[in-house]
């Protein structure tokens, strides 16, 4: 008998496990800490192999202009400099384009003309980092300056400088793809006919995930064994093995990639950097490990970014708040390639979420990528499979009506929301949502804050002319890709796996596609095997991120770790409960229906003291297993998700402004959070600590923007402001509990939650504090000067 | 991030370190904390063939109580300027800038003298400096010389002091009682340079009168300075909110602020009426609460 799927989407709000055991629900303490707490984490710039040398990069000081020529010749004398490679010697290789993720191409190093600033032209390979830094300083490029685009609505203009002819004649043009969703005729009607209609354009600024560790690889070709070892920070080691497979044409099993520790990706580290690129070509060309290491001006200025959004909505309702329509035009700002790390199909991610928490039966959605003079956008910031974009739009528009027909927005939700009953929930976009109980959610929120009292003193505050603001955010987040029918990327189904070995001594080796920037695999991880086997946790070790051990997995991103990866290891499990059960009938001898299993342990039903615990099964099944069964207890899954699963929240904001600086102030700030079934409590309520302070950051601070010469005016972090520990607020945290219904642990991804539900609450307060002056939207970040120059015209400054 | 190759010494002692400053003339560049010159070497934006570091030269992290007033050697960090126990019972102003400079990390190396010298029109310490009329110690081979505050700071980056010059101390004027002084300033997050920093000093006369005045404005011009006519309007007012309104307004009439990350030139100019006004209400309270 097997019952692999049996307990699917169970409720478990306690333990069910003992706290020796360790299973889902203990927050047990992290596995992985105490190395890093000891400053005992292994990065990749923490290694230094033999006769290795180092790599750095030449980059364009220009945001488009043409490359007239590069002069080595001083570099080339510096001692310790070995090589300047430059677009020329690549393209000998055809290498100095490589593909995208998303199906574009991407220069390695340009040989005629730089896109963006800080654009790759050149890189120097030298004995040590700070021989290669003088070799880089020395390089003379002759640039020519050409005409700058950094605005999509001016590169989409008729007789806009077309940026990218290398797409070919019938592409004269900067409109790289159209994309759209829903149904459009039947929203026009519904709109025509809609009572209210509110409409808004909301830009949602370009950002950069700022990971306290920079990119970085160490490429290490062995000529003599033909092997090439990469070691790298990459947040999907199996897919870099592949691509590199395919553009080098090495043979697979001779490429290895190997990850160490990683210091925070939230997707910066899925995509392919022609750093990484450069270092393979070094160390193929001189034998020897070669190392590029980023520097923080370079993370900030060249990597890929996230947003550049710019959305034009339309809502429309009856009088009395009930929405019926939404109608949606976006331009997304690419930069000069797209780069973003969607999967195939969907070029805008998972934009079309943009109908949110809400129930109603017409909605249209297009989004039309542009290339613009900027290094690549759109790929991640903690979710860019488009859902923070469309979670700020539906909320930021849901706020708007609700204030603009006078109803308190707290109310309005409420009276939108898909209902409990309505579960799976197919959204008039196409998605199927998985469960959801969204007024629980929010009366929670209101409860825990005390909506009714703060609404009471904000009339209070505004006879006195004191700003002061409420803000709500009800959001549905999509993750776990996902199913195959629908999810991949470059032609990679986004499946992802584990492997169990059990030991005869009964402790556990688990390794799992999928790879840790911090999230804590190796603790959750175990405690999905300790719920499904019985194994204490302290028995069992995860490993991940080498690509010559772990199975294949697409990596980690976009909250599909738990959702994808974490029911493989359910699954796996299981595989091993069953083959267990055999061993333990024949041990017991007795029918395998006559046993049951509980807290770790098969037992003769009927009589409890005839069991075997899980530890004697494995001892037996390397010592006395059952005739014509195979020793060993092993079991791998690859778990191709039924559907995505969707998390949800109620987040309320309270904000203060202060009337003579425009700063604004969170005073309180609730998060009440549904992931479905939590594996442990305490890492669910850091992912969400750091994510509301990633969705905070972006609200006030954070902003990569660019003059009309393409200049980066964010390039180092005295210019991009990462919040500190004094801004940030206290935050106050809540759960309910409504498990994924598909999910074998009934778990959703939880990840970037936070990061996606905060913004919209942010910003819907200070337009709620600003809201009786005739201020309708304001645009992120919430800058004081941004505030001020509102006061000032609305004349109440202080 | 790298930066260009240089040479480093650490003299033993001050006459060492002075001679070496004559004999590299140009080529030299003090190395006190770093928190202002290794940023500049690391983004090669200055490549000096010669740091000296002045760790080992005895008597320059001294903050000792004379009867001039306070003498803060320019060794002394940001934090041990906060901590000193005589300018937390008797220097307010100097405790508002120390503690808003950076982070801890920055408080533990950052110098008053290295600050000074670097002379960033955001940084904190200038407008201090000059509001309180502190006078500046210099010294070389040929001997010693005082500047004052209002006339050290030239330009952005650029001092009174000679190439051959080491910044020795700082000297802040003991105020007459009853007196007040306080520091505002406008930051986008803890420990950010200013958008605008305003150090404010008060001295009220036997009528409660306000005799003396002193203000000084950060990251609002090419460099520090003291903002005169704001001063002068405050000379026998009552130490009220309508003075400090109009104070409040001749400042940000002095002021030449650039438009940058930190916001426009209309901003920043708005800003220096707002922080001038609080700087002088705390730099009152505190007079108010001395007599």
């Amino acid at each position: 008998m097997t019952d692999m799927m049996s307990e699917t989407g169970l409720l478990k709000e306690t333990p069910q496990t003992t706290e020796a055991v360790g299973g889902m629900g203990y927050s047990v303490k992290r596995k992985e800490d105490p190395r890093f707490i000891r400053g005992q984490g292994e990065y990749i710039d923490d290694l230094v192999l033999p006769g290795m040398l180092w790599l750095d990069i030449v980059r364009s000081p220009y945001a488009h202009a043409t490359i007239k020529g590069i002069d080595a010749s001083e570099a080339l004398k510096i001692p310790g400099v070995l090589a300047v490679i430059t677009g020329a010697d690549l393209e000998k290789a055809g290498l100095h384009w490589m593909p995208t993720l998303a199906g574009d191409k991407q220069m390695v190093l340009p040989t005629d003309t730089v896109m963006y600033q800080a654009q790759e032209v050149a890189a120097v390979v030298a004995t040590s980092r700070y021989i290669a830094a003088d070799g880089v300083a020395a390089v003379l490029v002759d640039y020519e300056p050409l005409p700058v685009i950094v605005d999509p609505f001016k590169s989409l203009e008729p007789d806009a400088f077309v940026l990218r002819p290398d797409r070919g004649p019938d592409k004269a043009n900067n409109h790289i793809w159209h994309w759209e969703s829903g149904d459009r005729a039947g929203t026009d009607t519904a709109m025509e006919a809609a009572e209210v209609r509110v409409s808004e354009d909301i830009y949602i600024p370009r950002i950069h995930v700022a990971s306290i560790e920079t990119c970085g690889c160490i490429a290490d070709w062995n000529a003599t064994r033909g092997q090439m070892t990469l070691h790298m920070t990459s947040q999907a080691p199996h897919a870099i093995r592949t691509v590199l497979a395919l553009v080098s044409g090495l043979p697979e099993q001779n490429i290895r990639v190997k990850t160490h520790d990683i210091g925070g990706g939230f997707g910066g580290k899925v995509p392919v950097y022609p750093g990484y690129v450069l270092a393979v070509v070094a160390s193929l060309t001189v034998g020897k490990p070669v190392k590029w290491i980023e520097d923080r001006s370079e993370n900030l200025q060249a990597d890929s970014f996230a947003r550049d959004y710019h959305i034009h909505a339309e809502l429309g309702a009856t009088k009395a708040g009930k929405i019926t329509a939404l109608k949606v035009k976006t331009v997304a700002d690419h930069g000069y390639t797209d780069a973003a790390a969607d999967p195939s199909k969907f070029p805008a991610g998972l934009f079309n979420v943009i109908t949110g928490s809400y129930d109603f039966d017409n909605a249209f959605v297009e989004v039309d990528g542009v290339y613009t003079n900027k290094p690549p956008g759109g790929v991640a910031y903690r979710c860019s499979f488009r859902v923070t974009e469309a979670v700020h739009a539906i909320e930021r528009m849901v706020d708007i009506l609700a204030h603009d027909i006078g109803k308190d927005p707290a109310r309005l939700r409420m009276e939108n929301f898909i209902q409990p009953d309505q579960f799976p929930y197919k959204t008039p976009t196409g998605w199927s949502y998985d469960s959801g109980d969204y007024p629980r959610a929010l009366q929670k929120a209101l409860d825990m804050i005390g909506y009714d009292d703060l609404r009471k003193e904000q009339l209070e505050k505004r006879a006195k002319g004191e700003l002061m603001g409420i803000g709500i955010s009800s959001f549905t987040e999509i993750v776990g890709a996902g199913p195959s029918h629908d999810f991949d990327i470059l032609g990679i189904k986004m499946f992802d796996s584990c492997e169990i070995r059990v030991h005869p001594t009964g402790k556990v080796l688990a390794r799992i596609g999928v790879q840790t920037q911090g999230q804590g695999h190796e603790t959750t991880f175990a405690q999905i095997i300790a719920e499904e086997l019985g194994f204490p946790v302290a028995d069992i070790k995860i490993e991940y991120g080498d690509t010559d051990t772990a199975p294949y997995g697409l990596g980690t991103y976009a909250s599909r770790s738990t959702p994808v990866a974490g029911a493989a290891t359910a699954i796996a499990a299981r595989k091993i409960r069953d083959k267990s059960r055999k061993i333990a009938a024949h041990l017991l001898e007795a029918s395998e229906d006559d046993l049951e299993w509980t807290n770790g342990k098969f037992s003769v039903k009927g009589s409890p003291d005839k069991s075997k615990t899980i530890q004697e099964i494995a001892f037996a099944a390397y010592t006395n297993h059952p005739a014509g069964m195979e020793a060993g207890l092993e079991a791998v899954d690859y778990y191709d998700p039924p559907n995505l699963t969707c998390p949800f929240g109620s987040y309320i904001c309270v904000v203060d402004i202060d009337r003579g600086t425009g700063q604004v102030t969170v005073r309180r700030f609730v998060a009440v959070d549904d992931c479905g079934n939590i594996i442990n409590p305490m890492i669910v309520d850091g992912q969400i600590h750091g994510g509301l302070t990633m969705g905070f950051a972006p609200s006030l601070y954070e902003e990569i923007s660019y003059d009309e010469l393409g200049n980066n005016l964010a390039g180092t972090f005295m210019d991009y402001l990462l919040p500190t520990a004094v801004e940030t607020p206290a935050w106050e945290t809540g759960k309910t509990v409504t498990p994924s219904p598909h999910h074998p642990i009934g778990a959703k991804g939880v990840g970037e939650s936070a990061t996606v539900g905060a913004p919209p609450a942010i910003n819907n307060a200070v337009v709620d504090a600003l809201w009786h002056l005739g201020v309708r939207n304001i645009d992120i970040p919430l800058t004081p000067q941004k505030i001020w120059a509102i006061l000032n015209e609305k004349g109440v400054t202080a | 991030m790298i930066p260009a190759q240089f040479d480093y010494v650490r003299p033993a002692a001050m006459h060492e370190a002075l001679q070496i400053l004559v004999d590299r003339e140009g080529d030299a560049k003090i190395l006190a904390g770093g928190y202002s010159l290794l940023p500049l070497l690391k983004l090669r934006l200055a490549s000096p063939a010669l740091l000296v570091d002045i760790r080992d030269i005895d008597g320059l992290d001294e903050i000792v109580e004379t009867t001039d007033g306070l003498r803060i050697g320019s060794r002394s960090t940001h934090r041990s300027i906060l901590e000193n126990p005589v300018v937390v019972a008797g220097y307010p102003l100097l405790s508002d800038a120390a503690g808003g400079i950076g982070d801890p990390q920055v408080r533990n190396w950052g110098t008053i003298g290295g600050s000074c010298a670097h002379a960033d029109p955001s940084s904190d310490w200038p407008a201090v400096l000059i509001a309180t009329s502190a006078s500046i110690v210099l010294r070389s081979t040929a001997g010693e010389r005082t500047v004052p505050a209002r006339s050290f700071f030239l330009d952005t980056f650029q001092t009174a002091i000679e190439p051959t010059e080491l910044l020795t101390e700082v000297i802040i004027p003991r105020a007459p009682r009853p007196s007040g002084a306080a520091y505002a300033k406008l930051e986008r997050r803890a420990g950010d340079f200013s958008t605008v920093g305003v150090a404010a000093q008060l001295s009220l006369g036997a009528d409660g009168r306000i005799a003396a005045a002193g203000i000084g404005l950060t990251a609002v011009a090419e460099a520090p300075f003291a903002a005169t006519a704001a001063e002068a309007s405050l000379i026998g007012s009552e130490p009220n909110e309508a003075a400090f309104q109009a104070a409040g307004i001749a400042a940000a009439a002095e002021s030449r602020p650039g438009s940058d990350s930190h916001g426009p030139a209309e901003y920043k100019r708005a800003m220096v009426k707002e922080m001038v006004v609080r700087a002088l209400r705390s730099a009152a309270g505190r007079a108010q609460a001395q007599r």
